[in-house]
């Protein structure tokens, strides 16, 4: 049909001003907006519809809001539990990988010393194993260790898993930056470790975020790690928490959704405000 | 003070290789040990191949790769709906700005929360077959979650829906990056909208497609567990129907305590997940000069 029309507006030299192709382009992206918002629209109202309403009515809009869900999960389930675990691990494990791998990239990036493309390669070769290749003999170790359920364990695996790919994103970025900025503060005397804090993290600032935004997502977002080694109901994590509140509340499907609307507002505020951000965030990470 | 500046290097990379040998150096030589154990609790006598014996004489075990292979079938249908749905952005109609942002949102959402949703929608008496049976469709009103025919091509439409956005993304970012005077050379040519596509912006994107065909080769065939863990109810159900090979380690780690056979299978992943990075890091290298140039 786009053919068609294309066809008819050659024989005029000078394409028209009312394109029919248009409307049928708009309508295949309509319907694939429609596609990608309808989990979330679904959610949303269903979580404002009491579980009476619910069981006759399930695609329509809610005849009466009902706030009660939200009331349950927030004060009654331990949401807020859940969001504060996951908040420690993504905090704690980004900044140490952030940490660890600043240093790490300086050196790879601008000293010289054996084995530093060795470094650089495996490290992002690392990138490509899964990391469920890793956790069963972690998960040996850390029963054990007795580490299973505690904060320092997992975000020792959290940030490791991360490191590869912040040292990847950090030594290509550090490569970018001019020599003479480096000779000159040598110049003046700067030591090395002044010239990474003063001088390159500093002017590295637009990577360092794209860095914190994709990891912490990746930490926030995980369940593998956050079901084999946090199980203590204390210890339990955001995503972890909604596989077992999913399972739990199997038939208050409202309930469920209140939950659910709870659980996406951080991300779904964050990518509001900071959409052109987190999409360059999310591709990077993804590319990796 | 020579010395201090010659050892100075490895102090600056010394934490990063401790965290990552660690993290993956220390497990990965583990699991070949693990492989060739009957481990009970944290270790056991030394019992050669008897492991990967056991687990390639076992149905479950085929059923999980059967299974994550099965799931590729998700691929093209993913790359077709990101070029459709990218290339249309790209003719940037009025309001596209405003599209993109709303189609990049199922990337957004956390898989175990979009997974949870999912499965309520799915649901047999749920809002899709409602939907269906009010346009007609009854025959297609199927019971998606509960019944192990569907229950895996269910798990694929999730991940069709979910990484297809990340495809429109990844694909809009390099239809922006083209050279439009080509285009629009054609265009004076006198090629319509389809011979502009077929002949001289897809040839341009080829790149673009291997490398995301790529990486979602690795995704499905490594990553796919928090999809399964909650549509499956943490056990690959209905019956084995979504058992994939991460929920099989999973399970053999957890449930049945048995390093030996969670290790034999981690090595048989690990050493898939090698050979796949051959071509990742073609494809990629390539994608990055192709930035450059």
């Amino acid at each position: 049909m786009a053919q068609a029309t294309e066809t008819a507006a050659l024989a005029v030299p000078k394409e028209s001003p009312v394109k029919p192709d248009a409307v049928l382009k708009h309508a295949v992206l309509l319907l694939a907006v429609f596609v990608a918002l309808v989990p979330t629209i679904y959610m949303v109202m269903t979580a404002l519809k009491s579980d009476d309403e619910y069981t006759f009515n399930k695609i329509g809009f809610p005849h009466a809001l009902v706030f009660d869900h939200f009331d349950v999960v927030l004060f009654q389930s331990p949401f807020f539990q859940w969001m504060g675990n996951s908040a420690i691990l993504a905090g704690g494990s980004v900044l140490l990988s952030t940490v660890v791998s600043c240093l790490g990239s300086y050196a790879i990036a601008r000293m010289q010393f054996a084995g530093r493309q060795l470094l650089f390669s495996m490290s992002v070769a690392l990138m490509a194993i899964p990391p469920v290749v890793m956790v069963v003999p972690l998960f040996v170790l850390y029963t054990r260790l007795e580490l299973i359920s505690t904060y320092q364990g997992a975000i020792l695996i959290y940030a490791g898993l991360i490191t590869p790919f912040s040292v990847y994103l950090l030594t290509t970025f550090f490569r970018t930056l001019p020599k003479e900025l480096f000779e000159a503060a040598r110049m003046d005397g700067a030591g090395d470790f002044l010239i990474l804090w003063r001088i390159v993290l500093p002017l590295s600032l637009p990577a360092l975020l794209t860095l914190v935004v994709v990891n912490a997502l990746y930490v926030w977002n995980d369940l593998l790690i956050a079901v084999l080694f946090l199980q203590d109901d204390a210890k339990r994590t955001l995503m972890a928490g909604i596989s077992v509140f999913q399972g739990r509340y199997e038939n208050q499907i409202p309930l469920v959704m209140a939950g659910m609307v709870i659980a996406s507002a951080p991300m779904i505020i964050l990518y509001v405000a900071f959409q052109k951000y987190f999409i360059r965030g999310l591709m990077a990470g993804a590319v990796k | 003070m020579e010395q201090t500046s010659r050892l100075k290097p490895y102090l600056y990379v010394a934490p990063l290789v401790a965290l990552l040998l660690f993290v993956f150096g220390y497990p990965l030589v583990q699991i070949f040990e693990f492989s060739m154990k009957l481990i009970r609790g944290i270790d056991g006598p030394w019992i050669g191949f008897r492991n990967y014996e056991l687990i390639f004489g076992q149905d479950l075990f085929w059923e999980a790769v059967r299974h994550n292979l099965q799931l590729l079938v998700a691929i093209p249908i993913m790359v077709a709906w990101s070029l459709l749905v990218s290339i249309l952005l790209y003719d940037r109609l009025k309001g596209w700005k405003v599209y993109r942002i709303l189609i990049f949102i199922p990337y957004i959402l956390a898989i175990p929360i979009i997974a949870a949703i999912m499965k309520k929608m799915f649901q047999f008496n749920g809002p899709v077959n409602e939907a269906l049976r009010w346009i007609g469709a009854d025959f297609l009103a199927l019971d998606w979650i509960g019944s192990s025919d569907y229950a895996l091509w269910t798990v694929m439409l999730l991940i069709i829906w979910r990484e297809s956005a990340l495809g429109i993304i990844l694909f809009l970012a390099r239809l922006l990056n083209l050279d439009e005077s080509l285009i629009e050379a054609a265009r004076l040519d006198g090629a319509n909208w389809w011979q502009r596509v077929r002949y001289v912006i897809l040839p341009q994107m080829r790149v673009v497609i291997e490398f995301y065909v790529v990486v979602s080769v690795i995704t499905i065939l490594s990553s796919v567990f928090a999809y399964v863990y909650i549509m499956g109810g943490g056990r690959g159900g209905p019956g084995t129907s979504t058992m994939v090979v991460e929920l099989y380690i999973f399970g053999a780690i957890v449930r049945q305590s048995l390093p030996g056979i969670a290790s034999a299978v981690s090595v048989l992943l690990f050493l898939v997940s090698l050979l796949l990075i051959v071509p990742l890091f073609a494809v990629r290298r390539r994608a990055n000069e192709e930035e450059v140039g």
